[in-house]
């Protein structure tokens, strides 16, 4: 046994030899960035990874868990999967395998306590991202004379006066295959804890809030209204948002004319926009502002979401991997490939390659109050009608009561499970 | 990867499967065939079948039959394993119309007319239109190329196919810049609940009509020239003949290809989950038992909807078998 105790163990020079099975959810360059990762840990330990890439992570770790066969680790992009497994006791607790007290100097306590179930850390947040920014192009606002809005009053008003420009507002794309509508359910968390706050956010995801409450009805009219009637103020209304795939949404912004002025989504996306056009130039062409508070007593609040790993077989080469996708050196080293927010703060601002991940990291850690996102902390029944809820209310918000009805209804039976 | 794990550990796997498969096959054949001769010579034509078939009896059973019992009881147990009577099927069978499965049976009754329908009508006509043309075989090639294709391929060609753009910019979608030709408005295929449906059935049709005309037209060229020749001498036209000689001989065989694509359209799949993903309802069966037990976890529910299915299936497997037999029997 290589590295046992809390040593960095890059530089405990242990050779462990043997292999790992990595089971992940990245393909092409996201693939070649956690490659290029772990390469460092490979020559340092003489371990090979074997990496399984899978877009149908749910089925596959399904399957292999319950047939008894699960990978050495996976990593999933949120921590629904993870979770499941962690409450049915399929993975090991990490405790006793991190350096707890280094973690917890190295890491926000936020993002220990969205890793722990049960009481035991039974995941590992390597990398984050940011929800609710609002990117647009610093050109066309300087254009028209735009300002970016402070207040959620500030951001209705300059809705209103793009419109009465002759122009649309936003570009939205809810489209992502069997996940079509996610897009849309990120505005509605969003507006939920910026309005309702964070003890109403935890209760409303642990199905003890309704959906047909006065505090998430308001929060879907509230995005009805930046939809506005008839989704008028989206390009291409109600048929634009249902065909047109996330990625692609936002790419509205650096048509000319534009197509749109304003576009909410993740921090993940500037890596849709410089792949859709390679010359765009972070900064200079898109730059973002976070959606604004609703009510200023939860100001700073943000959903954040993430990248999270799991052990499921307990052998000294999934030990050391884990110790290091913890450590400051390993994050950083998709930090600069760029497309990654690290979670561990030893990871200096500097190295983001593009100032706009450097202020996207600046806001994970300005944050006032962070909050896992939502939809993925549902179970899944619940997340999946929330899902079809967002396509249904965009086709015709007038619907609204009835899809509240039916999702509470969903809500009463998929938490007993 | 390198050579070296490769010659050491892959290629004796290798080799161990390609040399070791067909020996135990061989071995198997052989050796039984050894016991079978010291047996009777009564008793040698009633046994030998069952050692023929044996193996595959045993895959069948031990893959199929088996899972399918545990299948049904799954159907009754919760996903804590405690059994809960009918209470699964209640709940997919709650709500009509658009509760439970309810829309997924409603879309797969679709497929089962639409489907079976316009797959055996293009096929036939396909098949008699083309049997009457020197260039034949090039045209049946064609037609039958897109078999060649697997459904999530075929699943996303489609989706290019009805890609939509808003009014006014390029559309980029094959049908939506036809609909441009005549000044209509783009329409959102896949997504708009009224037609969707038709515009995933229809890219299905295309994908299977191939395989119907392959076999109706290998019927077709089985009907003898004399009949068509007497029926000519007699005076009848040529649709009294496709409808009074052809197409009563061809019978059978539309009956067998009917079925069969009936089966393939009560287990729809791949095209929906690509296109649409059972949204915009457009879930099928297939696709919602999928979703209850990777999406939701929900093995009950899923192996409920699995059962729904297979009740669907059965008596259509059945009834095709027998068609089967009776065309083997009249050849």
């Amino acid at each position: 046994m290589a590295a046992c105790g809390g040593n960095n163990t890059t530089t405990s020079g242990g050779k462990i030899g043997g292999s790992v099975d990595f089971l992940v959810v990245w393909s092409g360059s996201e693939l070649d960035s956690i490659k290029a990762v772990l390469q460092p840990w490979e020559d340092q330990t003489g371990v090979t990874v074997n990496y399984e890439s899978t877009r149908d992570q749910d089925a596959v770790l399904t399957t292999r868990v319950q047939a008894g066969n699960p990978p050495d680790i996976a990593s999933a992009p949120s921590p629904t999967l993870l979770s499941k497994f962690a409450g049915q006791g399929k993975v090991v607790a990490l405790d006793s395998i991190l350096d707890m007290s280094k973690l917890k100097s190295e890491y926000p306590q936020a993002w220990i306590d969205l890793g722990t179930v049960n009481g035991k850390l039974d995941e590992l947040y390597s990398w984050g991202s940011l929800k609710g920014l609002v990117f647009y192009d610093p050109k066309n606002f300087q254009a028209k004379s735009y300002t970016v809005p402070t207040s959620w009053s500030d951001l209705m008003t300059l809705q209103q006066k793009i419109k009465s420009d002759g122009t649309t507002p936003w570009c939205i794309g809810l489209e992502s295959g069997a996940a079509s509508g996610w897009p849309g359910s990120d505005w509605v968390k969003e507006i939920v804890l910026s309005s309702a706050g964070p003890s109403v956010y935890d209760s409303w995801w642990q199905g003890k809030t309704k959906w047909t409450s006065t505090d998430i009805k308001s929060a879907w009219t509230t995005w009805g209204q930046v939809l506005g009637s008839g989704n008028a103020n989206v390009y291409g209304g109600k048929n634009f948002m249902v065909s047109t795939n996330f990625g692609d949404a936002g790419n509205g912004l650096f048509d000319s004319p534009p197509k749109c002025f304003m576009h909410n989504q993740g921090s993940f996306i500037t890596d849709f926009f410089v792949k859709a056009k390679p010359s765009l130039q972070p900064g200079q062409d898109f730059s973002f502002f976070p959606l604004p508070d609703i009510n200023s007593k939860y100001a700073g609040s943000h959903v954040v979401s993430g990248d999270t790993v799991s052990i499921f077989k307990d052998t000294p080469q999934s030990r050391s991997l884990v110790k290091y996708l913890a450590s400051a050196e390993a994050q950083d080293i998709w930090v600069k490939r760029g497309g990654k927010i690290a979670i561990n703060n030893k990871v200096a601002v500097s190295d983001y390659p593009d100032p706009i991940s450097q202020l996207i990291a600046k806001s994970i850690v300005a944050a006032k109050i962070s909050k896992y996102d939502a939809g993925d902390l549902m179970p899944a029944d619940m997340k999946n009608a929330y899902w079809s809820a967002v396509l249904q209310f965009v086709q015709d918000q007038s619907k609204l009561d009835s899809i509240l009805t039916s999702l509470d209804k969903v809500q009463s039976t998929a938490y007993t499970t | 990867m390198d050579w070296g794990t490769f010659v050491t550990h892959q290629l004796p796997i290798m080799l161990v499967v390609i040399v070791g498969v067909p020996a135990v096959l061989v071995g198997y054949i052989v050796g039984t065939e050894l016991l079978v001769r010291r047996l009777p010579d009564a008793l040698r034509p009633r046994v030998r079948p069952w050692i023929w078939v044996g193996p595959a009896l045993l895959f069948v059973f031990g893959f199929l039959v088996l899972p399918a019992f545990g299948t049904f009881k799954a159907s009754l147990e919760n996903n804590s394993g405690q059994f809960v009577g009918l209470h699964n099927y209640q709940v997919q069978l709650s709500d009509f119309p658009s509760g439970g499965s309810w829309i997924a049976i409603r879309n797969n009754a679709y497929w089962l007319v639409l489907y079976t329908l316009f797959v055996l009508a293009f096929g036939l006509l396909l098949a008699v239109l083309f049997d009457r043309v020197k260039y034949e075989t090039i045209v049946k090639s064609l037609i039958f190329m897109p078999m060649a294709i697997s459904s999530v391929a075929l699943g996303v060609i489609w989706k290019f196919m009805y890609w939509y753009q808003p009014p006014g910019v390029t559309q980029t979608g094959t049908l939506n810049a036809f609909l441009g030709l005549f000044h209509q408005d783009p329409r959102i295929w896949i997504q708009d609940p009224s037609i969707d449906n038709f515009a995933i059935i229809g890219a299905a049709v295309w994908g299977i009509t191939g395989f119907a005309m392959v076999i109706l037209s290998a019927a077709l060229k089985g009907i003898p020239g004399e009949l068509l020749e007497a029926a000519r001498v007699d005076g009848a036209g040529e649709i009294t003949i496709f409808r009074r000689v052809i197409f009563p001989l061809m019978m059978p065989t539309v009956v067998v290809v009917g079925t069969t694509l009936v089966i393939f359209a009560l287990k729809a799949f791949d095209v929906v989950y690509v296109m649409t993903g059972g949204n915009f309802e457009t879930d099928v069966l297939a696709n919602r038992m999928y979703k209850l037990l990777f999406f939701s976890g929900n093995n009950g529910a899923a192996a409920a909807v699995a059962m729904i299915l297979l009740a669907a299936v059965v008596p259509v497997l059945i009834f095709n078998l027998r068609q089967f037999r009776a065309v083997e029997a009249r050849r």
